[in-house]
């Protein structure tokens, strides 16, 4: 899957055309620096996301090779973001660099941070261009939650591992002879942080507990998300999706876990990880997700004399990381002030914000938290609470809750919705902010490329 | 709105309620539990009196169809009885009427016509016969604290609710409310027959219950419980046997009965001598968990500890688990790896009880530093040196180590019976020398020796009680000299030990009467766990400072064994003779050999079973009453607190001070007389022992 992005990468037209620009963008100063190269978003790209199971799509390395509009030597380096690898492509990266028919001179790496992989993926570009090392650098995520690898249990793998140094018949029998059933039982990855051994389902539920976030607060957040989604994905909004073929099966265009309910429908749910009196339930979570997405970064320079029209400008972006048993997802609480500190913005600046939705609790959970001043104080060390998004530009297309997550694919996604959203509704400065297992969250700025 | 009213009017009629209060949040009473008065809320008379008064008033609520009960304390919900209010007892009659009244409380509860749901944070008595009868008495015998999710195991609680991290408020606050919300909602559920709160019994749980009924499976149970707290306790704890025969009662006989036996035995219980002395080492202990000497100018977060040995490693692992940033530091690289294996191997036995995560003990000992070198003593705030004990090695450490470390930087030993003004000599700041004396092992033995000089400031005192407790220990200040004080109590007790086993008493024997006397561990397996060496040289070194008041038993015994390689439990080798895998240690017959070489001749007339167990705790209790007399010990609370928490001292006889309070003085000192006149000098009074003796209304404990 991660091949056919690349593929269409490489055939993205030169010019993106928007129909329907109706709003002009507000005339705000440019964050462009004189010390700093600028560095833009040329085109972002990503597979309908599937709900795990929907559709199998693991053996998805056809070989379509269109005409390309990049030369195949014009793109220096290729990064990949992933969460759950698979052991036979530990950097799926270069294969999927291949499997599309880039030129096998294009070294490429893969990077993993959880949920913000992808996220890692597009800064490492940004550092590389910024350093002047590259000046174009197709970045993205690829997640396959329905072919996760599935391990022997410790004690077989230790079995079979012995098995390959055992000389003599005496010695394998003896080994085969040492495996019980219990050993047989296969050990499956499991979305829980590996220093608490908490699930994340469990860790948002209690910080959705700790901000006193109802269940009913959780499931309107959530109904907003699969609403606003439907309507973009109606809308034809959700441009960066691009259909793909399943080998044997139909052609997969859109997202298929957008499935707007009622209140009544979502109130029946049992919560899923505190039971029985937990909030957060299967409809008020994302979902597990397979998906791939990509994005081409190139420094201005390159991209205009390639005669490329940017989307967007790359700007300042942060890493934060908190306490993984309390905060694990509060993310976005730490890094949107941090940023914009950085960026040398306030909240009103920003037009667009896409932030991560995990769960709704925890979105919800963040939002209490940059609204409290005791908080910021006693925990973040700042002065005062950097405030809340307002609704009316806070993920307006839908959101993972609603599109899904494939892991490492997200990050992708948030950044070309911003850049798209910012188009069309005539913005100059857009908001990514996204939590990760590990306590780790991250945030950037973009800003709108003159139209 | 009718509710609401109500509630305002008893609210303001009932000024006088200061533990209780309660509120209703609809048709729900919360009834919240906070003694004013302590950190902990305990089962009081004033707090049994309002809680009684609260539920009246609810019952006759019509309004109030459920119950909260929940303690506005963070992490305690009631940590149990009110020790001070059983103390105040002059008879077991006050005893039993309390705890009569305690339990009319609890069936009343019990028996409510609204659902009551206990939501508890923290710790909590437990109990209760309607638990499984071996889960009960597993729980109710060993006062095992038992963590949340094996409580819902056991079937104790309904639902475990999860602490939160911080919020919108401190993660305390939040989670009291938190539990609150969860048990209003529960509450509800119950009166409103949304929520079942029994389960059907699963075929296992049929079966179990059935089997468990039979009369001859019952008695069968009762008598496997008899003995092994017979054996455990060797018949001096009174209080499990009169557990079983409450249960006994109630199971037998029926409720009421089981309630009368339970109020009347606790009542008998609480009088008794055991009882006593129990109390007085748990307020003891109180109050050496106490830092008296203020706070110290600069906080210890840097230690190094010199010498990685069973000692030094002992000391690595209480502080990095602690989170104090540690330097382990050995002459050489085997000493270090051996060390380093040790402070894994005692966090790993956590991990395989569940008390700490894998991930947990790997940051753990990532504070911990092990090196051969020095690098980082320029920033310590506190070493601690567990080196060999001999001055002229102490010296030369000292000097090197005074030669590194930052100026306010504090030297502490952990010898066990070098005085520390003679460590001190060589240093160029006798005020930041200190003497910090731990007991082996290090991360099971609760008690620390901290021993001072003169010379020795206040704030290095402090320092030291910082880091101590911070360790987890309980601690006794005590005055410089050879021995200090638990080794010098210790020392005459070994070294009648060695002359019991010359008279011809096995070591088998010798620990028969020691444990029987109510000595956790016996003379001869403690000095296999001490080590035989470090025995013969307390052994020698305090023989030449006291003189023949600390012989006995040949100090020449203990250095043939030494020479012979029986060294103790660490070389395998001692009295007995240690293997893995070995469950029942055999006598070592070379040691027995070694012994019979040294034979003497047991004088028939005080050499009884009885008169066995008196000479050494006599010796023992002796020379703790002396080391109060010179002032060595401040108090007689340390005193009782260092020998039983440091040296195994019987914790039913409460420690030596209680015991010859409780013994009476003029008895031990007539049965002194006796042995003096067999032995001499060893078993000569004290005068402070003497003076009490000499008037009976002289107590070291009011």
């Amino acid at each position: 899957m991660a091949s056919m992005l690349l593929n269409s990468m490489r055939t993205c037209p030169v010019i993106f055309e928007f129909s329907d620009v109706s709003v002009q963008t507000k005339s705000k100063k440019t964050l462009a620096r004189p010390s700093v190269k600028n560095i833009v978003l040329v085109e972002g790209v990503r597979t309908p996301f599937l709900m795990s199971g929907t559709t199998y799509v693991s053996s998805f390395h056809w070989g379509l090779l269109h005409k390309t509009g990049i030369p195949k030597d014009a793109v220096d380096y290729i990064i990949y973001g992933t969460v759950i690898q698979e052991v036979k492509t530990s950097n799926v990266a270069r294969e999927a660099a291949l499997g599309a028919g880039f030129s096998d001179k294009i070294p490429a790496h893969t990077v993993t941070m959880a949920c913000i992989s992808s996220n890692q993926a597009m800064t490492s570009a940004v550092g590389m261009i910024a350093a002047g090392q590259c000046d174009a650098v197709v970045a993205g995520g690829v997640e396959f939650m329905s072919d996760v690898p599935i391990r022997h249990s410790r004690k077989m793998r230790k079995t079979m591992l012995s098995l390959n140094k055992a000389k003599t018949l005496g010695q394998r029998l003896g080994l085969i002879g040492s495996i019980r059933l219990a050993h047989l039982a296969p050990e499956l990855p499991a979305v829980a942080e590996f220093s608490t051994a908490e699930t994340m389902g469990h860790s948002a539920d209690r910080l959705a507990a700790a901000f006193g976030v109802s269940r009913v607060e959780q499931d309107e957040f959530a109904l907003r998300s699969h609403t606003l989604a439907k309507k973009a994905q109606d809308a034809g909004l959700l441009k960066d999706v691009i259909s793909f073929k399943v080998p044997g099966r139909d052609i997969v265009s859109k997202d298929n876990g957008i499935r707007p309910s009622s209140m009544e429908q979502m109130a029946k749910l049992k919560p899923a990880f505190i039971k029985p009196h937990g909030t957060v339930t299967a409809a008020n979570s994302s979902f597990l997700t397979d998906g791939a997405s990509a994005v081409l970064i190139m420094s201005e320079e390159k991209a205009l004399a390639m005669g490329y029209k940017p989307k967007a400008y790359l700007r300042d972006f942060v890493y934060v990381s908190q306490d993984p048993k309390d905060q694990l997802l509060l993310g976005p609480t730490y890094s949107t002030p941090k940023v914009l500190e950085r960026a040398g913005l306030t909240m009103d600046d920003i037009d667009v914000f896409e932030f991560h939705e995990a769960f709704a609790g925890q979105i919800m959970a963040n939002l209490k938290a940059m609204d409290s001043d005791w908080f910021a104080q006693t925990y973040m060390g700042r002065k005062s609470k950097v405030g809340t998004p307002p609704t009316e530009k806070f993920n307006l297309w839908g959101g993972s809750l609603s599109l899904g997550h494939p892991f490492g694919a997200t990050g992708c996604r948030l950044v070309t919705t911003v850049a798209h959203r910012l188009q069309k509704e005539g913005g100059q400065y857009g908001l990514v902010a996204a939590c990760a297992a590990g306590g780790q969250g991250h945030a950037m700025v973009i800003e709108a490329y003159p139209q | 709105m009718s509710d609401f009213f109500f509630f305002f009017f008893y609210c303001s009629s009932h000024q006088a309620r200061t533990h209780v209060s309660y509120e209703l949040k609809d048709d729900v009473a919360v009834i919240r539990l906070n003694d004013p008065t302590s950190k902990v809320n305990t089962l009081s008379v004033q707090m049994q009196s309002e809680l009684s008064e609260v539920m009246g008033e609810i019952w006759s609520n019509g309004a109030v169809k459920s119950a909260v009960l929940i303690s506005s304390k963070p992490g305690c919900f009631i940590a149990g009885a009110d020790i001070n209010m059983i103390q105040a007892c002059k008879t077991s009659e006050e005893v039993t009427h309390l705890s009569q009244e305690g339990q009319k409380m609890f069936e009343k509860i019990e028996k409510s016509p609204i659902p009551v749901v206990a939501a508890i944070n923290g710790s909590c008595l437990g109990g209760g016969l309607e638990v499984g009868l071996p889960g009960a008495f597993d729980m109710m015998l060993t006062g095992r604290n038992i963590r949340a999710d094996k409580a819902k195991k056991m079937g104790l609680v309904h639902q475990l609710v999860d602490p939160l991290g911080p919020g919108l408020k401190p993660a305390e606050e939040r989670t009291i409310e938190y539990l609150e919300e969860v048990a209003v909602g529960l509450a509800k559920g119950i009166a409103n027959k949304k929520v079942a709160l029994t389960k059907e019994k699963g075929l296992m749980q049929k079966l179990q219950d059935t089997v468990m009924g039979l009369g001859p499976v019952k008695q069968k149970i009762y008598k496997t419980v008899s003995e092994k707290v017979q054996k455990q306790t060797k018949g001096l704890y009174p209080a499990p046997v009169k557990i079983i025969e409450c249960i006994k009662t109630g199971v037998e006989q029926g409720r009421e009965a089981g309630y009368l036996a339970e109020a009347e035995n606790f009542g008998k219980l609480a009088v008794t001598p055991e009882s006593k002395a129990l109390i007085g080492l748990y307020q003891g202990q109180v109050i050496c968990k106490k830092n008296r000497f203020g706070t110290p100018e600069k906080e210890v977060k840097k230690l190094a500890i010199l010498g990685a040995g069973l000692m030094g490693a002992g000391i690595a692992q209480v502080s990095i688990d602690k989170g104090l940033n540690t330097i382990l530091k050995d002459t050489a690289v085997e000493g270090i790896s051996r060390g380093e294996d040790q402070v894994y191997k005692g966090l790993n036995t956590k991990v395989k009880k569940k008390a700490l995560t894998s991930f947990e003990r790997d940051a753990i000992l990532s504070n911990l530093s092990a090196q051969i070198d020095y690098t980082g003593f320029d920033s310590a705030d506190m070493v601690i040196e567990a080196v060999f004990e001999d001055i002229n090695i102490k010296h030369k450490v000292l000097k090197e180590i005074e030669a590194i470390i930052p100026p306010h930087c504090i030297f502490a030993s952990n010898t066990s019976a070098l005085p520390i003004k003679d460590i001190a000599a060589a240093s160029k700041r006798p005020e930041k020398v200190i003497g910090m004396h731990y007991f082996s092992p290090v991360d099971k033995m609760q008690l620390l020796e901290i021993i001072t000089t003169d010379k020795t400031s206040k704030d290095t005192l402090a320092s030291a009680v910082s880091v101590g407790l911070k360790q987890g220990k309980i601690i006794i200040v005590v005055g410089d000299g050879p021995g200090f004080y638990t080794t010098r109590c210790l020392a005459p007790m070994l070294a009648e030990a060695v002359r019991v086993l010359q008279e011809g008493t096995g070591p088998k024997k010798l620990d028969t009467l020691t444990t029987s006397f109510g000595f956790p561990v016996g003379a001869a397996t403690l000095a296999d766990e001490v080590g035989i060496d470090v025995a013969a040289h307390v052994a020698e070194d305090l023989g030449k400072a006291f003189g023949s008041r600390f012989g006995g038993g040949n100090v020449e015994v203990l250095k043939t064994m030494v020479e012979n390689g029986f060294k103790g439990r660490k070389s395998g080798k001692g009295c007995f003779i240690y293997g893995k895998g070995k469950k029942e240690k055999s006598v070592n017959s070379d040691a027995e050999e070694i012994l019979q070489k040294y034979k003497l001749s047991a004088p028939p007339s005080v050499s009884s079973d009885s008169d066995i167990q008196h000479r050494l705790v006599s010796r023992f209790v002796n020379e703790a009453v002396l080391c109060l007399q010179e002032g060595i010990l401040t108090n007689p609370v340390e005193g009782d607190i260092g020998a039983v928490f440091g040296l195994g001292f019987p914790p039913c006889l409460g420690g030596p001070f209680r015991f010859v309070d409780s013994f009476g003085a003029e008895k031990l000192v007539s049965m002194m007389r006796r042995f003096e006149d067999v032995y001499g000098n060893q078993f000569t009074p004290c005068q402070l022992l003497l003076d009490h003796a000499k008037d009976p209304s002289k107590k070291f404990h009011k």
